[in-house]
């Protein structure tokens, strides 16, 4: 039976509801149970008659509780359900294969396909239906089997990370077999050929049913670069309305965590099915990218993966001389910047400087020598991978590197001299190229008629020359050499990088010979004729939800395979290792299009959702259950013995309203404890979480208030206690900290504050009460944990208070700075390296700031603390000695406060001579 | 004793309250024992009166000599005629006592033996004696009766309804009754009638919960005495309510009419009032003669 959208299990059950109104009147009949009372009054009462002899009757409130509880009991039984499926036409008998397209596109609502297959997959066991599924990215002929074993395999049924191509389509087609049976196909809303066939081929073998996703599809393409920018490209398949999504730079940090480096939003304009974006990164970043992805989208089309190819590469240009200033275009390195700045990161500097930089390229130009020290550098570079070019030139020429044996970085030994053509003063012509041999990297280079080279310096004949040579002239003498070095390389170019001794560098085939030695050719694709008969290994492949895994035993495959095929099984999109360099294969390439299914009108489509069942049982049962919890707390109210429980909701209600109450005063005390400090002179000390040690710095800094009050025109008020966390530090002018080794490191937003305090005037005394800090040793456990506590601090450099320093001065006249230890040095802020003592001043002129910290390890409050009579509270030194000393350590303190309150003023009184000379004048 | 303590240190201190009460005796004859009752005529006492001519008959210890050395003639030294009072309480010690309506009320017992011993420390410390009926604690004077009044208080007593007990009681002598008087008022009627026979002028002060005289109950109840011995049931408890307060309403007419008659004084006080108020009541009614 069905009521709306419900529907009913047992409807017959709801015939009890017509008992309800018998109910009623019996509840109401039956009077509630006696209580009985302690009463002394009753002596009054004996001999009282009832009037009426009916009792109290039941509050209709509490019947119609009561009536609506057993409702909800009837109805919950009889079993009602919320959105029945009338499984009346849909339910066929017979064998049922599930198609899933199976493809990248199909991962982006994978979670909520699985589930539909998952709730078909039981039903087709409840009707004992055999069940195969085909997987057009991998089809196999079907095998019809019970739909749980299919239901314990769904794991496995995963997308993967191409589309089925036409063969697999035309292979599904033809693997279908003889026999008949229902088709349920999960398509992945992407047109393909061969998609039509296959559908007249299911069709033929019995009714298809599309279960095709809403969800739109997004693509994103492989990056490029233009202009130094990166060009993203998101595509979608339908034009809609517009759409805003975000593209994720993912790469590794410095110390190669994967991270998310950068965001783009790219925006799809209303019926606009391609979204272009420009991400500016500077180029670290960007040597350090991995892969974007469109944010939120889990599939394989979402993600494409950078390669070599998006890395502007760094070249450092060193040149051997330096001293013909002006002369641009006899810069030995002038051509090379031109040649590469549009394409490359150009590094100026000192060798020594450049190669901690790990350059991908360095260009030695004309360089003749290196000294020990860089040869060895720039070897291990090499060996580590680095190419290193060098151009000839006349220092080259002219020096003795390389005639008697080969140096390891040169690639050829070198005759001396070298020689000329075509000069005034020598026979012949200058010389042209050859064309390049096939095993060159330049071969397929057009050399243009006009390059010539009319000095060069020359290789000695030697078994590995032929080897080596990758250019040479048109008679036959080698003008480019190459030698491997470990992983690295060195390429000589025989002739110089300007235009002194070929026009070779004036040529376009000298940029495009810098490419093909990967100097600068990062940027381009390799093309066909590159890749022909390499062997590229994936290194780490991409599976249909865009994750990246290690490509395990995957085997190799053939370069001109990776332009020419498209994805598949044998090949999988992901990053390849190729010879010298990683290729990035997408699974969107630039020109891939993306367009939407067409079915034909006779075949249903239906979407992922279907309203889910919900029966709703459970929850009257669990209402009519709650109800007559209510019914027991309001049968108790009524009858009074709801007393105690009123007391503890009482205690409850108030506790709550208590515990906002609380946080309220704390806040207002806060700024009752700011707002003192503000409106007087505190001192304060860090509570360092050790009550003795905080009570210790309270009273000796009420010792100190209490010698300034008496002594000088500094009257503070109580000191009070600083919590580094949670109070205003700013009204405080000097903080107290004593050092203990198990006191809490502050958080970085407590550093924040102190560093901030710090930078504006305050000043902080650590003491670490060991009188042991003097060497700065981490020799006792305070020092070292003064060190941890200082470390985040920015803290100036400090030294030994010196002699001139004006902490000496500012009201006493002191040279020592004893607490309860004494004779250990205190260190302040560093005086300026450019202090010096004038003529005729006792003292020289220090920084003009106060120093921010004052360190040191004399126990200076245990010193100054007294109680509230005035009286010591701990012994320092004997006799009368520590009472000096004593006296001394508030000296020191009183100095120290009007340190901070007044600064340098005692400085500057130097110059009160001068200053009333010139009043007088 | 160490029960008793605390109820002594409250009783101290709601007494400490007041100044020294000098209850006035109308009675002069009678219990004629040294006190400290001026009796504004020359006397027995120890507070200074008069001095006067010596007069023949007075012996010669009486002469004040430092005054008679002053001038020609010699004087006695007269004291202040003093007399104290006997005051007998009775502390209504039932089951019915012990009764609260709720947690924040003190029981009416309680309360009783409170106010009776604030009233016997201030009488006390006005020279009174004073004693609980029965003939355990006679009327005495002096600290250490208080501590035997306050142990004698707090003993509990059995029955479901108390009787005053008039045993004890000197003749002449005033008396405080203290109860809720819920029982039956025959014993009342009968203690009062031999209370006035012997010359004993005193208070009724009835001790009540609001309970008892809101009677808040609803529904079917089955009301108990605190003892158990009495029960009650009834069906609609809110129906009683008239009822059962014109019967209150009468036993309390009964109890003024008995008071008027015997000439002794009524005085209602209720749980939830304080202590005090209870006090200062008794307090004017053992003063209320003053003016007469």
């Amino acid at each position: 039976m069905i009521i709306g959208p419900i529907g009913f299990t047992v409807p017959w059950l709801l015939v009890a509801l017509a008992a309800l109104p018998i109910l009623w009147v019996i509840l109401r009949a039956v009077p509630p149970a006696p209580i009985r009372r302690r009463f002394p009054g009753v002596a009054l009462l004996l001999g009282l008659r009832d009037d009426d002899s009916v009792t109290d009757r039941t509050p209709w409130w509490l019947l119609l509780l009561r009536m609506l509880a057993v409702a909800a009991v009837i109805i919950g039984l009889a079993g009602p359900v919320l959105n029945p499926r009338d499984e009346g036409d849909t339910v066929r008998t017979g064998p049922m294969l599930i198609v899933l397209d199976a493809s990248w596109s199909s991962a982006r609502d994978w979670p909520s396909k699985s589930a539909l297959l998952d709730t078909m997959l039981a039903e087709a066991g409840r009707a004992s239906r055999p069940v195969a599924v085909l997987r057009l990215t991998a089809p196999e002929p079907p095998v019809f089997q019970s739909a749980e074993s299919w239901r314990s395999r769904l794991s496995g049924l995963a997308p993967s990370a191409w589309a089925p191509g036409p063969g697999d389509m035309a292979q599904a087609a033809a693997v279908l077999g003889d026999t008949s049976f229902e088709t349920r196909w999960f398509s992945d809303g992407l047109a393909r050929e061969g998609r039509d066939r296959l559908l007249q081929a299911l069709e033929s073998r019995g009714p298809v049913t599309v279960h095709e996703s809403a969800v739109p599809v997004l693509a994103l393409t492989p990056a490029t670069v233009e202009d130094g920018t990166l060009q993203v490209t998101a595509r979608r398949v339908s034009p809609g309305p517009t759409r805003e999504i975000s593209v994720e730079a993912h790469g590794r940090d410095p110390s190669g965590v994967p991270r998310l480096l950068a965001t783009l939003p790219l925006n799809f304009e209303a019926g606009a099915t391609e979204a272009t974006g420009a991400l500016t990164l500077p180029a670290e970043l960007r040597a350090r990218l991995t892969r974007f992805e469109i944010a939120g989208q889990s599939h394989a089309g979402a993600v494409t993966l950078t390669d070599d190819s998006l890395k502007r590469r760094e070249v450092a240009l060193i040149a051997g001389r330096e001293d013909r200033e002006g002369l641009e275009l006899l810069s030995p390195l002038h051509y090379l910047e031109q040649a590469l700045e549009p394409s490359a990161d150009i590094l100026d500097g000192a060798l020594m400087d450049v190669l901690p930089a790990n350059p991908d390229v360095i260009v030695l130009a004309d360089v003749a020598t290196l000294s020990g020290a860089e040869q060895a550098a720039l070897l291990e570079w090499t060996e580590q991978g680095g190419m290193l070019l060098r151009f000839a030139g006349p220092r080259l020429a002219a020096s003795d590197v390389a005639r008697s044996e080969e140096a390891p970085l040169l690639p050829v030994r070198l005759r001396a001299g070298g020689r000329s053509v075509g000069g005034a003063m020598s026979w012949g012509e200058p010389k042209a190229l050859a064309p390049f041999a096939e095993s060159s990297p330049f071969f397929g280079l057009p050399i243009p008629d006009d390059v010539t080279v009319s000095a060069q310096v020359m290789a000695q004949p030697d078994p590995t020359l032929a080897d080596r040579v990758i250019a040479q002239l048109s008679d036959g003498t080698p003008l480019v050499t190459r030698k491997r070095i470990g992983t690295g390389q060195v390429v000589l170019f025989h002739v110089t990088a300007n235009a002194e001794w070929s026009s070779l560098p004036l040529s376009g085939l000298f940029v495009q010979m810098l490419e093909r030695l990967a100097v600068s050719s990062a940027v381009a694709l390799p093309d066909l004729a590159e890749l022909q008969g390499t062997t590229w290994q994936p290194v780490q492949v991409l599976d249909g939800f865009g994750t990246l895994s290690e490509a395990g035993t995957l085997p190799g495959v053939d370069g001109e395979r990776l332009i020419s095929d498209t994805i598949g099984a044998d090949l999988q999109p992901g990053l390849y290792e190729g010879p010298d360099r990683r290729f990035a294969l997408n699974v969107i390439a630039p020109d891939t299009e993306l367009a939407p299914t067409t079915w034909p009108a006779r075949v249903p489509v239906t979407g992922l959702e279907r309203p889910p069942e919900a029966p709703l049982g459970g929850w009257l049962l669990a209402g009519a259950l709650l109800l007559l919890m209510v019914d027991i707390i309001a049968s108790l109210a009524l009858s009074g013995r709801l007393a105690p429980a009123r007391a503890a909701i009482t205690g409850i209600v108030a506790a709550t309203l208590l515990i906002p109450g609380g946080a309220e005063a704390q806040t207002q005390s806060d700024r009752d404890k700011a707002l003192l400090a503000a409106s007087e002179v505190v001192l304060a000390h860090v509570l360092t979480g050790d009550p003795q040690l905080d009570e210790m710095a309270r009273s000796g800094l009420m010792g100190l208030g209490e010698t300034l009050f008496f002594r000088t025109s500094v009257e503070p008020a109580a000191p009070v206690g600083v919590d580094l966390e949670m109070d205003e530090l700013a009204v405080y002018p000097l903080l107290y900290w004593p050092v203990t080794p198990d006191q809490p490191i502050p958080s970085a937003e407590a550093y924040v504050k102190l560093n901030d305090y710090l930078r504006t005037g305050g000043m902080i005394l650590f003491d670490t009460r060991d009188a042991n800090v003097a060497g700065f040793g981490a020799s006792s456990p305070n020092g070292r944990k003064l060190q941890r506590l200082a470390a985040p601090l920015d803290i100036p450099p400090i030294e030994p208070i010196p002699d001139d320093h004006v902490l000496t001065r500012t009201f006493y006249l002191l040279q020592d700075f004893p607490g309860r230890h004494s004779g250990r040095p205190v260190w302040v802020e560093a005086a300026p390296p450019d202090a010096e003592q004038v003529e005729g001043m006792p003292f020289r002129n220090l920084n003009d700031n106060v120093t921010p910290v004052v360190i040191g390890g004399n126990d200076w409050a245990a010193a100054w603390a007294m109680d509230s009579r005035g009286n010591p509270l701990y012994p320092v030194g004997r006799g009368f000695s520590g009472e000096r000393q004593r006296e001394l350590a508030y000296r020191f303190g009183v100095n120290l406060v009007m340190h901070v309150l007044t600064g340098n003023y005692k400085s500057d009184q130097v110059h009160v001579p001068a200053l009333l000379d010139r009043l007088g004048q | 004793m160490t029960l008793s303590a605390p109820l002594r240190a409250r009783s101290e201190s709601e007494a400490s309250r007041f100044p020294a009460l000098l209850a006035r005796a109308e009675q002069l004859a009678g219990t004629v024992l040294l006190g400290e009752h001026g009796r504004r005529r020359a006397g027995m006492g120890d507070d200074f009166w008069q001095y006067r001519p010596v007069q023949a008959g007075d012996e010669l210890r009486h002469i004040d000599w430092r005054r008679s050395a002053r001038s020609d003639t010699q004087f006695i030294r007269q004291r202040e005629w003093q007399i104290a009072q006997s005051v007998t309480i009775w502390v209504d010690q039932a089951a019915s006592m012990r009764f609260a309506l709720g947690d924040d009320l003190p029981e009416k017992a309680d309360r009783a033996r409170l106010v009776a011993l604030a009233i016997s420390i201030l009488l006390n410390r006005a020279g009174e004696r004073v004693g609980l009926s029965g003939d355990e604690v006679p009327p005495r004077r002096g600290e250490a009766q208080i501590s035997r009044v306050a142990e004698a208080l707090l003993r509990e007593g059995e029955a479901d309804y108390g009787a005053p007990q008039t045993e004890g009681m000197a003749a002449h002598g005033r008396a405080l009754f203290l109860s809720d008087f819920l029982g039956d008022i025959a014993p009342v009627r009968e203690a009062l009638t031999a209370a006035a026979d012997r010359g004993v002028q005193g208070v009724l002060f009835q001790v009540l919960d609001p309970a008892e005289e809101s009677f808040p109950y609803r529904g079917r109840t089955i009301f108990e005495s605190v003892g158990g011995t009495l029960a009650h049931e009834t069906l609609k408890a809110s129906e009683l309510r008239d009822k059962y307060l014109a019967r209150l309403a009468a036993r309390k007419d009964e109890l003024r009419t008995l008071c008027s008659k015997t000439g002794w004084q009524y005085g209602l006080h209720h749980t939830s009032d304080s202590a005090q108020s209870a006090l200062l009541w008794l307090y004017n009614a053992f003063d209320g003669g003053h003016g007469r």
